[in-house]
């Protein structure tokens, strides 16, 4: 039955001899759902031979909030704020593909300026997410400090959200045609500053993890990822990049404005976990690079952040002055703009991999049907695959270089 | 874009004209109709042919029509990270009907298929584990069915006396709003307040 132990049989039709101790039957653990090393609320059904992991049954849905069931009775700006609660540790990202997706249906185009500020943003939500995945990670494996000096600057950043839009973790700022308000000139010296810092903080916890013994011997070998597994498994993002595949959406189908910045693509050689978190070192890196070249760009690029028009609010001082503007803006926000019928994917590289939104408009003011691609709902499906003959110990290492997230992976 | 998109379009048409229903492009995606039977016939295609060559299953989904006979559009979005293109097929499945799984050619497919099993009640033939997924153990309904009630049917709490989690029917104190947002002018299907005497005539 499940969970005996296995029987081999040879060629010449013989079987393995029983002794007694053999006739013990595999045992079977439950990992999680309360588990700090399963980074949320996952359950792992664990059938061990011993120390080895002989199957893996990832129990998902603890987390489940009908998102998408909910998205179908509420309007297009209503939903926006769902999506900061789909992978919350990088929230920005996600409205992103959602913004992206209207603005597909609806023909928008988006003001250069506020076309910057979401690269920006974007690239702050990717040092946000490496930083806590990394970190957090290196504490999965026994590191306690990176966590610590990690989450200082997770810290700062976090307060970067709040200055742009109020919030630190739930921004909501990404609005369809733009983004919800300006930025203020003293916040992009601050974002500068701290990204000329921040180097020397990579090169901390560069100089904690990377040649460290203990660290080296709980990742390197680990959840090796080859490309026949990637294109198996729909993997994104790093777990792809991991293993050698230069593929990132920022360079192969470039959104937003992120064909006229510069940056590299960071490739791994095994697709091990230690190739995995050094892919995370380097995009910190580059994406650091990014928000420096956004900064420069934003002194000079003056103009207006939202697309005015049917999908976006007048300015404050029209409303003073213009009735139309004020009908406008109360049918707005009641009733909400429509969105033409007709049906788009559109997808942002999120910092987990390729993050979609697959929606289906019918005319009406609210989305027919709204669906979330949440790259780490592939990566978790593969557990069972990568995990079989590991030791137990290394599932957390392995669920800790996947960087999955509940809010995204359960919606 | 479009042009490659569109010499994509004929030349899948021309290899399987069995498969494709029809095919077109809108906001720069193509999309083909495909008939449900030959689905994963034309998704083996699709992934070795090497003008395709879609090597990557980004996402399954479905669609309720609750109005159509075939009720269900099962939608697959496809990926080919070699000739950096996208593809979507669609196939209309009436709600009794099989849809072929395509775990076998691609794995990915498995928890795809569960959270339409799980939010439509599709069920998927050849599918090797065909369990719920994201919704609660012995959890009841399809919730992405348009029948279904976004407050769904039952609520849980914590009862002190019996010292477990109950499941109850729900009671709302108030009742769901579901705001009606159409002007009156352009398609109320109510009578306004105040022409009731009107519509008697």
């Amino acid at each position: 039955m499940d969970g005996d132990i296995r029987t081999n049989t040879y060629s010449d039709g013989s079987v393995d001899a029983e002794s007694g101790e053999q006739k013990i039957r595999n045992f079977n653990i439950n990992f999680g759902p309360q588990h700090p090393a399963a980074h949320g609320v996952l359950r792992l059904v664990l059938e061990l031979d011993g120390e080895i992991v002989e199957r893996c049954d990832p129990h998902i849905g603890l987390l489940h909030r009908g998102t998408e069931k909910l998205m179908e009775s509420r309007t297009y700006l209503q939903n926006l704020p769902y999506f900061d609660r789909l992978d919350y540790v990088a929230p920005m990202n996600q409205e992103h593909a959602w913004c992206l997706a209207i603005e597909k249906l609806t023909g928008t185009e988006v003001p250069r300026r506020a076309s910057l500020i979401r690269v920006l943003y974007s690239e702050i939500g990717r040092v946000l997410n490496h930083l806590l995945n990394i970190t957090t990670q290196a504490l999965d494996v026994g590191a306690l400090t990176p966590p610590l000096w990690g989450f200082e600057e997770r810290e700062k950043l976090m307060i970067f959200y709040e200055r742009a839009c109020g919030a630190r973790l739930h921004a909501a700022y990404f609005r369809p045609g733009g983004v919800h308000q300006d930025l203020p000139d003293d916040l992009i010296e601050d974002i500068d500053q701290w990204a000329i810092e921040f180097p020397e903080i990579i090169a901390d916890i560069d100089g904690l993890l990377t040649d460290n013994r203990i660290f080296k011997q709980r990742n390197v070998d680990i959840g090796v990822v080859t490309e026949e597994d990637i294109l198996e498994y729909g993997f994104s993002g790093v777990m792809v990049r991991g293993s050698g595949l230069a593929w990132d959406l920022r360079r192969a189908q470039p959104y937003e404005c992120y064909d006229e910045f510069d940056f590299q693509i960071p490739v791994g050689k095994s697709g091990d976990c230690y190739d995995r978190y050094l892919c995370r070192m380097q995009e910190m890196r580059e994406s650091t690079s990014i928000i420096r070249q956004a900064c420069e760009k934003l002194r000079h690029e003056k103009g207006d952040v939202l697309a005015r028009g049917k999908l976006t609010p007048p300015k404050r001082s029209d409303m003073k002055t213009s009735m139309e503007a004020l009908i406008h803006h109360f049918k707005l926000y009641t009733e909400g703009f429509h969105v033409p019928a007709g049906e788009v994917y559109a997808a942002v590289e999120a910092p987990k991999g390729e993050f979609g939104v697959y929606l289906m408009a019918d005319g009406s003011n609210k989305p027919y049907r709204a669906h979330m691609r949440a790259p780490g709902f592939l990566h978790l499906q593969a557990m069972d695959y990568i995990c079989k003959g590991h030791q137990l110990a290394d599932v957390a290492a392995i669920i800790g270089t996947m960087d999955v997230v509940f809010g995204e992976i359960d919606r | 874009m479009s042009d490659a998109l569109n010499e994509l379009g004929s030349f899948i048409q021309s290899k399987r004209p069995d498969c494709v229903v029809d095919w077109s492009i809108e906001f720069g995606e193509l999309t083909v109709n495909v008939a449900l039977a030959n689905i994963v016939d034309f998704v083996e295609f699709l992934k070795t042919n090497s003008t395709c060559k879609f090597s990557t299953l980004v996402d399954i989904t479905a669609v309720d029509h609750p109005s159509r006979a075939k009720r269900f559009d099962v939608v697959y979005h496809f990926l080919s990270m070699y000739q950096n293109h996208r593809i979507r097929l669609k196939t209309a499945v009436r709600e009794e009907d099989m849809v072929p799984s395509i775990v076998e050619v691609f794995p990915a497919a498995n928890w795809f298929e569960r959270e339409i099993f799980d939010m439509f009640g599709l069920l998927f033939s050849g599918h090797p584990d065909l369990r719920r997924i994201l919704t609660d153990y012995g959890f009841r309904g399809n919730p992405l069915r348009k029948d279904f009630p976004t407050t769904g049917y039952t609520e849980v709490r914590y009862d002190e006396a019996q010292k477990r989690v109950v499941y109850e029917p729900v009671s709302l104190v108030q009742e769901y709003r579901q705001f009606d947002f159409m002007s009156p002018w352009e398609g109320a299907e109510y009578i306004l307040p105040g022409d009731e005497k009107e519509a008697a005539k």
